[in-house]
């Protein structure tokens, strides 16, 4: 996209919010890559959002869209959640309909892009929660990773159904005690990060909101990797102080503290992959 | 006009009106399904996606041939309806042409995403090859997943037999994609009747296409970044509960209604009126869509051959929008109507009473479901009950 789509004609300019003005003064469109190192010096894509104090997602999100590698060609699906409050506060293409569907709306609509621009990336990147994915969208997610979509999955795993009132999803830890879990879960975290690793990603990265950086470059490469070789996926730890009823400012604390037991920093790529990254970063 | 290579045969692109209005036709004997291949092969779709249902499948086999033969850009065979008319919801966002086809369970299947297709003002063309769903269980021709459909914000047009289904998913793009209009149109024929009957259908020159779809003049931008961005988001963008949010829902739904009375027109342009009358002073008055018209017809044939004269018939091409005022005007002088339908819940005599002035002429039947045939004589049993 060129910065000049969304540049107003002289006349309008003044009628615009400062928000949107400094966007195309000093947004990321055409300004050459920004990453989470560059965050407080530009005008982020995202503009602020009613998520809870303390929100894991909405900080998931921020520096998921700091990451993005060409974020003027970037589209972003989602679904029904709380990631919809901060995407659709986002200076981005962002689609979120009947829940689940994520991935077959991607599927679809990244098919279109290469056949209506062939010579040039568009990242179809689909950004949604540990319900939408592992629950009500887990066949279309993993139908779309079978038949090798080129695009990039991120789930916001905040491990429980923030949005509808705090219930458990296949995500929760076994033994929470929540709404709809009123004796506590009775099946572990459902396996996504392992079932993708079998089911045709070739890039697969496990972080949390605690490590910025690795999340970064995480969202980073598996955007990259999505255009040429095939499906990737990246779960993000992101706990929710709301529902997981722990206070707001300790979000950082209980992340990093999966990071210790149970959210290990993992990644996985294929070899074809790893050739891919390499080729691209040295150009 | 523009013209092009497609599986080594040279197109020219036209627009609708000259490739259904103007063009000479040639004769086809062809089945209710390859009739629907036939249209998707002239209406220049770039992308079209699957999910196998009797009597759906033969249809988009059909238009998988059509994508390996080169005239269709990408094509494939999804998990299920759902993920179907979400992937096509999907490229339709994209800002391209797109098709798909389902029937009955699988129709109720996706249903989630029907409203999110007029939501999002997109030109889909989806046929619809009518059958029973469940329970009981029945593959056998029936409307009722019409019903379903009426409040979901699509355009539903009926046909009543190959070249009607033909003719009208041509003319669903043409109207769909009228920028005033774009939004979805359903294109519906009884299964199995009209899919799997062999009859003769006039088709223009197979080397003749409709103009690419041009998503610059859409009332809502491709999601493509090379157009200013837009969110197409479930709830209103405030979300929750504010007088804001409310307004901005409310008035987009009007404006999904206001869409497809403006169609109104056009479906008048292209499909020569939303019904058509035979017989338009008669006392007894048949209205009927779809092939339940093709039986009526018949039972007025065989009553004119015993003396009675004094039978018409409406065939309503349109459900969605529905043509209120060219029934009631067609209706005036009828002492007797009769709805014969294919379903158990009579939603086309619910139409038509809600539309007329003193219902009780309106008989809602004969109808029959879970596979039995409408023969006329049935009809005219149910016409000589109440009239002669």
């Amino acid at each position: 996209m060129s910065k000049k789509i969304i540049t107003p004609v002289k006349e309008f300019e003044d009628l615009l919010t400062p928000d949107y003005k400094e966007l195309i003064a000093d947004g990321p469109y055409n300004s050459g890559p920004k990453t989470i190192d560059d965050l407080g010096s530009f005008r982020e894509i995202i503009e602020p959002h009613p998520h809870c104090a303390g929100c894991g997602v909405s900080l998931g999100i921020r520096l998921g869209m700091a990451s993005l590698p060409s974020p003027e060609d970037t589209i972003i699906i989602g679904t029904p959640g709380c990631s919809y409050f901060a995407l659709t506060q986002s200076a981005l293409n962002y689609s979120c309909t009947a829940f689940g569907n994520q991935n077959s709306v991607a599927s679809g609509l990244k098919r279109m892009l290469k056949i209506r621009y062939p010579e040039k990336h568009k990242d179809v990147l689909v950004m949604v929660g540990d319900g939408g994915v592992a629950d009500i969208g887990l066949d279309y997610t993993l139908h779309s990773w079978f038949r090798g979509e080129n695009i990039a999955t991120v789930m916001l795993d905040n491990e429980v159904y923030g949005n509808t009132g705090g219930q458990e999803s296949g995500m929760t830890v076994e033994g929470a005690i929540l709404n709809m879990a009123p004796t506590g879960k009775k099946f572990p975290k459902i396996p996504v990060f392992e079932i993708a690793k079998t089911s045709g990603c070739v890039y697969t990265a496990k972080v949390t909101v605690a490590s910025p950086k690795k999340l970064g470059e995480a969202i980073r490469r598996a955007i990259l990797i999505a255009r040429e070789v095939g499906p990737t996926y990246v779960q993000v730890y992101s706990p929710c102080p709301t529902n997981l009823k722990f206070p707001p400012s300790q979000t950082l604390a209980i992340a990093k503290e999966g990071e210790k037991s149970y959210y290990k920093y993992e990644e996985y790529m294929t070899d074809e992959a790893k050739k891919y990254l390499s080729r691209i970063n040295e150009s | 006009m523009n013209t092009d290579t497609v599986s080594k045969q040279k197109t020219t692109s036209i627009s609708a009106g000259e490739m259904l209005l103007k063009t000479a036709r040639n004769r086809a004997f062809i089945t209710g399904s390859e009739a629907v291949a036939e249209a998707v092969r002239r209406a220049n779709v770039d992308m079209a996606i699957a999910y196998p249902i009797t009597p759906q499948s033969e249809s988009m086999h059909l238009i998988g041939d059509l994508y390996a033969q080169g005239h269709i850009k990408d094509y494939y065979r999804a998990e299920n309806e759902f993920a179907v008319m979400a992937a096509i919801h999907g490229a339709s966002l994209g800002g391209g042409r797109v098709f798909t086809a389902t029937s009955g369970p699988g129709t109720l299947r996706a249903m989630e995403m029907f409203p999110v297709w007029a939501g999002s003002r997109q030109p889909i063309v989806c046929a619809f090859m009518c059958r029973g769903v469940a329970l009981p269980p029945s593959i056998q021709p029936e409307t009722i997943e019409i019903a379903f459909l009426l409040d979901t914000g699509m355009m539903i047009f009926h046909a009543e037999n190959a070249q009607d289904y033909f003719d009208m998913i041509l003319a669903g793009y043409a109207i769909a994609e009228q920028p005033e209009v774009h939004i979805p149109v359903g294109v519906f024929a009884d299964g199995f009747f009209v899919t799997h009957t062999r009859e003769v259908v006039m088709l223009p020159p197979d080397d003749l296409r409709l103009d690419a779809y041009n998503c610059d003049l859409a009332p809502i931008p491709p999601f493509d970044m090379e157009h200013a961005p837009i969110r197409m988001v479930r709830d209103p963008l405030l979300n929750k509960s504010n007088f804001v949010s409310y307004a901005a829902s409310g008035g987009w739904h009007l404006e999904v209604l206001a869409a497809a009375e403006r169609a109104r027109k056009h479906i008048n342009h292209y499909m020569g009126g939303l019904i058509e009358v035979e017989n338009p002073d008669a006392k007894v008055m048949i209205v009927a869509s779809g092939t339940a018209v093709s039986q009526s017809r018949e039972a007025i044939r065989v009553m004119s051959q015993q003396g009675m004269t004094d039978v018409g018939l409406i065939k309503v091409k349109s459900i969605r929008p529905f043509p209120e005022k060219e029934i009631e005007q067609a209706t005036a002088k009828a002492s007797l109507i009769l709805v014969p339908e294919f379903n158990a819940g009579g939603w086309l005599a619910r139409e038509v009473k809600a539309s007329i002035d003193n219902n009780k002429r309106v008989v809602a039947g004969p109808r029959v479901f879970g596979g039995a045939s409408l023969p006329s004589e049935v009809i005219i049993g149910e016409i000589k009950k109440h009239q002669y």
